[in-house]
Formats: structure tokens, sequence, C-alpha cells
């Protein structure tokens, strides 16, 4: 049996109401103190000085390539400021898909294992609260810092460049940056529960970090790699077989990139960001024939994409219920 | 000590795969009172401590503090039970007062009684100067100080602590000693202190449990282990006698009730049947010298403690050999 289970059947039981909330204060002191120490802390500054680095290095490149972009195509130009790409400074969204990672990662790979390590651990869990709220309380304080700075970043991101285009977004342009800034928190939050569950699993903050490490790289390069290769070892294209495999190499293909975070991310913001995109699966030919050209609505294109917001939510969850039961159920031994 | 019951431990069991780090231990532990639990590495001190305030769940058994369940409900336990692990820990990077406030916004107090509470504490445990510092920067002595200071910050009215004294200077042992005492004898708390330090368990502990390979092999005040362990074995006076020789010897051994005596230069080892020390004095001045120091062997925990071994010897296998003669060392 669990402490869960005993702490819980407390808590229904008799004084439920101060049990209440006194969980409450667990929690919220808990939060408290790690949002200060996530503030407060150097290496969550130094990841932040990268993110804005980088985040005005490419809107610096968009407003540098933005007039001829706008003379291709007329519209939805203060959505470009996100996609367009320098001549040689990838696109803001490309840049957060490669370097949100790094800040989930900063703000979770010790989070677990440094309070065994210090000791602290079992002082803070021989007070009077439950033992989860050490792990929510990590979580959600987590969490609320990157939803903080995103939209922080995003805010500033989009404020300068109204300053340096002077065109100001149309309504449909702002709802789909603060969607675009809520996929990119929630693609974070997912590297912070992956993060956190590395920090219950291993005991040593190295070990951790280079693991998260470890899963970024796999995800983000090795993954489309592998599928490509497992797609054509089980839907050879070599000579005529191309002519009955074609349809199923892609989709296979497609199914093994889409277990990736960092490509069903790149799916979701660039149909958000671009209302251009009409479809993110396979299209034939024979079905864009007679096509007439022109943007998704807004509905149209969150109903694309909001697939990729339950994965990416379920990819959180099940890291972060995982490391939960490991850390509800571990042992808690002196040092 | 016709004290309440505050701790109550009956037939705990903790079982790590196949190995019994606890088995069936059965404890009582009154109001106000110091109980040392000694033993050596691995004898299931602190597997214990950990069941006590709910840390880890025992395979079997039942544990109270001041009638609440440490299994069942062990948030109301936490509440009134402070826990001292050893090796105390705290964050770097807050001053020993932060950490100390972090503390008492877990426990729920209000922030006029949190200040109030941080600086007495702080002047009790002599960290008022310190306070501001950064607990990085502390001592052991100052962390093991601290982390008294974050324990009575509940104001609990039972105290647990794993091995408390280690790796303390002399000097701030006696003051934690003292500071200990304090808190059992002035403000009735009681106290549970797990420890394989004889001597200072010996200093403030009222009573002792001996913890061997999850038994407790003995419990008592040490004066009623040294009388158990006395009763199949013999005094043992240990004189020194300025300028003794063989002289002193032969004189030594007609005194009536002397079974041996040792001598190694000016020491010598008096065996008997009985307590037999006035004879001895008498004898020693009579003749002329002069006696430096006179002490009854068997009545301190360590030879209480090789006793018991002794005992429990038969019943205990092997590959702990190793684990008892490397606690002989440190003791």
């Amino acid at each position: 049996m669990t402490k869960t289970t005993t702490e819980n059947a407390k808590h229904s039981g008799t004084g439920a109401e101060r049990s209440a909330s006194r969980k409450n204060i667990g929690l919220w002191t808990l939060f408290h103190k790690e949002m200060s120490d996530h503030i407060r802390s150097r290496r969550f500054l130094l990841i932040l000085a990268l993110v804005v680095i980088t985040g005005f290095s490419s809107l610096y490149g968009a407003l540098e390539n933005i007039s001829s972009v706008a003379a291709d195509g007329g519209d939805f130009i203060f959505l470009k400021l996100f996609t367009t790409s320098g001549s040689a400074i990838p696109s803001f969204a490309s840049f957060i898909a490669l370097l949100g990672p790094f800040v989930g990662l900063a703000l979770g790979f010790d989070a677990i294992n440094s309070e065994q390590n210090s000791g602290t651990l079992n002082r803070l869990l021989s007070q009077p609260i439950y033992r989860d709220s050490v792990i929510n309380g990590k979580f959600l304080a987590g969490s609320a810092i990157i939803f903080i700075m995103i939209f922080v970043m995003g805010g500033m991101v989009s404020a300068i460049g109204l300053l340096a285009i002077g065109i100001p977004p149309s309504p449909e342009e702002v709802g789909r940056i603060l969607v675009f800034l809520f996929f990119t928190s929630v693609y974070i939050c997912f590297w912070l529960a992956l993060s956190i569950l590395f920090s219950v699993l291993c005991r040593h903050a190295a070990t951790s970090a280079l693991s998260v490490i470890a899963c970024w790289l796999f995800f983000t390069i090795f993954l489309s790699l592998l599928a490509s290769i497992i797609a054509a070892a089980m839907y050879p294209l070599d000579g005529y077989l191309a002519l009955f495999n074609m349809m199923d190499y892609y989709s296979c293909e497609l199914f093994i990139n889409r277990l990736s975070p960092y490509y069903l991310y790149g799916e979701a913001v660039s149909t958000i960001l671009n209302p251009g995109v009409r479809s993110i699966g396979i299209v034939t030919t024979s079905q864009l024939e007679g096509a007439i050209a022109g943007y998704l609505p807004f509905g149209q294109s969150l109903l694309l994409v909001w697939p990729h917001l339950v994965a990416m939510c379920a990819m959180t969850l099940a890291a972060f219920v995982i490391s939960y039961l490991r850390f509800m159920r571990r042992e808690i031994r002196a040092s | 000590m016709a004290a309440r019951p505050m701790i109550e431990i009956s037939g705990l069991t903790k079982q790590y795969g196949e190995k019994t780090a606890v088995d069936h231990l059965n404890l009582t532990i009154y109001q106000g009172e110091i109980f040392g639990l000694l033993g050596p590495n691995g004898a299931g001190k602190t597997t214990t401590t950990l069941m006590l305030t709910g840390l880890t769940e025992p395979t079997e058994g039942t544990a109270f503090i001041d009638g609440r369940d440490c299994i069942r409900s062990p948030l109301e336990v936490k509440r009134i039970v402070g826990y001292m692990p050893d090796n105390v820990g705290f964050y770097p990077d807050l001053t020993g007062r932060e950490n100390l406030r972090f503390t008492a916004a877990l426990n729920g107090l209000g922030k006029q009684e949190t200040e109030e509470r941080i600086g007495r504490l702080l002047a009790r445990t002599g960290l008022t100067e310190a306070g501001d510092q950064k607990v990085g920067t502390y001592s052991r002595g100052m962390r093991q100080r601290l982390g008294v200071a974050d324990v009575l910050m509940k104001d609990p009215s039972v105290i647990i602590m794993d091995e408390p004294t280690l790796g303390i200077d002399p000097e701030g042992m006696r003051q934690l000693i003292a500071l200990i005492r304090d808190l059992a004898k002035t403000e009735g708390r009681t106290i549970l202190i797990s420890s394989h330090q004889l001597y200072q368990v010996q200093q403030i502990c009222d009573r002792v449990g001996l913890f061997v390979g999850g038994h407790l092999t003995a419990c008592g005040t040490i004066e009623e282990l040294a009388e158990q362990t006395r009763e199949d074995n013999r005094y043992l006076t240990e004189i020194r006698v300025a300028g003794g020789g063989d002289a002193l010897t032969r004189l030594l051994r007609d005194v009536p009730g002397v079974l041996s005596v040792g001598r190694e230069n000016h020491l010598f080892m008096v065996g008997s049947h009985s307590d037999i020390t006035d004879a001895l004095v008498d004898t020693i001045r009579a003749n002329g010298y002069s006696l430096i120091s006179l002490r009854p062997r068997g009545g301190d925990l360590d030879e209480i403690y090789r006793r018991y071994f002794e005992k429990a010897g038969h019943d205990y296998d092997k590959d702990n050999n190793r684990k008892r003669k490397a606690f002989w060392n440190r003791s």
C-alpha cells in the first residue's frame, strides 16, 4: 500500500476541512519557494538570456526579409514575424522548437534528486505536508514559470515587431499568436515533465540532465532518420514496388515521426502560424484537383492541430504520472 | 517515571525483500524522557525512526505517538513530531533565517509568530549572528544547530534525532547535550535519540535500548543494564596508585573477597565477587600508598554493550561479525 492511499483515506476522514486547508498551505508554500528559487537561480537567468537573445536575433532576421515576403503574398504579415527566417538565422518558431527543451531541462533536471542528495528531502517530508505536494509544487512552479516566460517573450517580440513594421495585427492574427504561445508552453512543459521524471529515476543530477539531452537528440534528430529507415524496410520503394507502397510508406513515416513531440510541435505551429497550410496529412494530386487556393479560417486551423495538442498534453501527463508514482512509492532513506 | 506513554511501538517489523531490518520491535517511551536507541550501523535504527515519522511503511505492527497512529495518519503525527535526520540538509542558497521561515510556512505558522519564534530559536542555538548568512557557508556544527532550531520551529512534543552528535566538536557537543537535556527536563518534550556514539548517549539518556540486527536485545536505565550484565560476571575494579609495585599486588591479593589482581605499571585490576571498594581503599591507605583513581569497571555503556554482544553473539550470524568489529573500532 502506498502512502497516497493512506493519506487520502485520512484526508476524507475526520477533520477533512482542516486538512484540506493544510494541504493547500503545503502545496502553495512549496510552489512559492520553487518559483522564487527559479527566478533567482543563475541557471534560469542564463537560459532566459539565451532564449531572449535567440528570440531577438530571429526577429531581426525576420525584419530583414519581411518586406520581400510581404511583397509576395499580401496577407497575415504580422504572423510572418514568427515564421520568416533571416538570411542566416532560423525563424522564431523553429528556434523555440529547438531551444524550448533546454528551458524545460534547466527547470526540472535536478528537481527531486538534488533535494535527496543534499538531505533536504527527508527534512521536507517530515513536515506536516502530503508527499505529493513536493512533486506537484515543483511541476506547477516550473509550468507557471514557463507560461509566464513564453507569453512575455511573445508579447515582446510582437511589440517590437509592431514598432518595426507598423502594421497592426488583425484579431485573427492575435488569436493565432496566442494559440502559438500556448502550444509552445505546453511543448516546453512536456520537457519539464520529462526532466522531472529523470530527476526521480536518476540519483545524480548529471545523469538525469544527460538522459534528457539524449531524449532531446533522439526526438529532434534520430527519430526522423529512424522513421524513414523503418518505413523503407516495411514498404520498400524499389522499382515497381513503389507504385504499391508509396502511400503506405509515407503514412508509416508520418506516423513514426509524430511520436516525437518536436515533430508534433513543428507541425502544429506551422499550421497555426501559416493560414496557407490546409492539410497536414498526405494529399494526392487528384484530391487537389480543382481546389481553390485560399486561407484556412482560424477555427479550421485549430481543428487541424487539436489532436496535436491532445497528444502533447497526454505525453506531458504520462511523464508526470510516471514520476509521480515513482516518487510516491520510493523509500525515503537517509542519504 | 510515572508519566504517560508518548511513543508506543508494538510488533513493528520492516522487511526489505529478504532482509528484515526491524524485527517485531516493542517499545514504550514516556513523556519527558530521553531515550537512546543504540546499535551498530545497519541495525535498523534509522528504519525505526523513519517508520515513526511515517516516511516508511512498516511491513507489520503498529506505532502510536501520543495516541496518533504513525501509519494511518502520518500527517497528524508529523504535526507533533520533530524529526532531525542524520546529516541534516538545508537549502544552501538561502540564509539560516530563510530556511527556518520556509519550515514555519510549511507548518502553517502566522507571520508574526514565525519571526518571533525564529529570533528565539536562533538565540537559543547560538546562531543569531549567523542567521542572515547563507547556509552554504555554515560549518557542520552550525548546520547541526540549525537542524535543532528547525526541529523546534513547529514546537513539537516529541523529537526524534538520528545521530545528532555526529561530527560535532567537543564544545558543540556539550552545548547540544545541555540543550537536549533542557528540552526534555524543563519543557517536558519526549526525545528519542538514535546513535552509535556510546559516551554521548550515556551522558544524556534516561533509558537506552540496545538494538542489534533488528532486535531490541536490552532496554532499561544504564544502572539496570549494568546490574543485568553483572549477574553472571564478577566485579572488576580499576585502581591507579602512585608508586605501587609487586608488593601492593600481594597486599591486594590478601584482601578478603579478592579473586584476582592484575598489574600493568601503576594500574591494578582487581576482580571480586562483591563490591569491596572500601576494603581495597583501606588496604591501600593503610600501607602508605597514595590513591590516584579508583573506578568500578562494567558500569559504563561500553562494557554493557560488549557483554550484550557476547550474549547475543550465538544467534547472530557470521557476516555480521565484520560490521560489529567496525562498530567497535568507532566506539
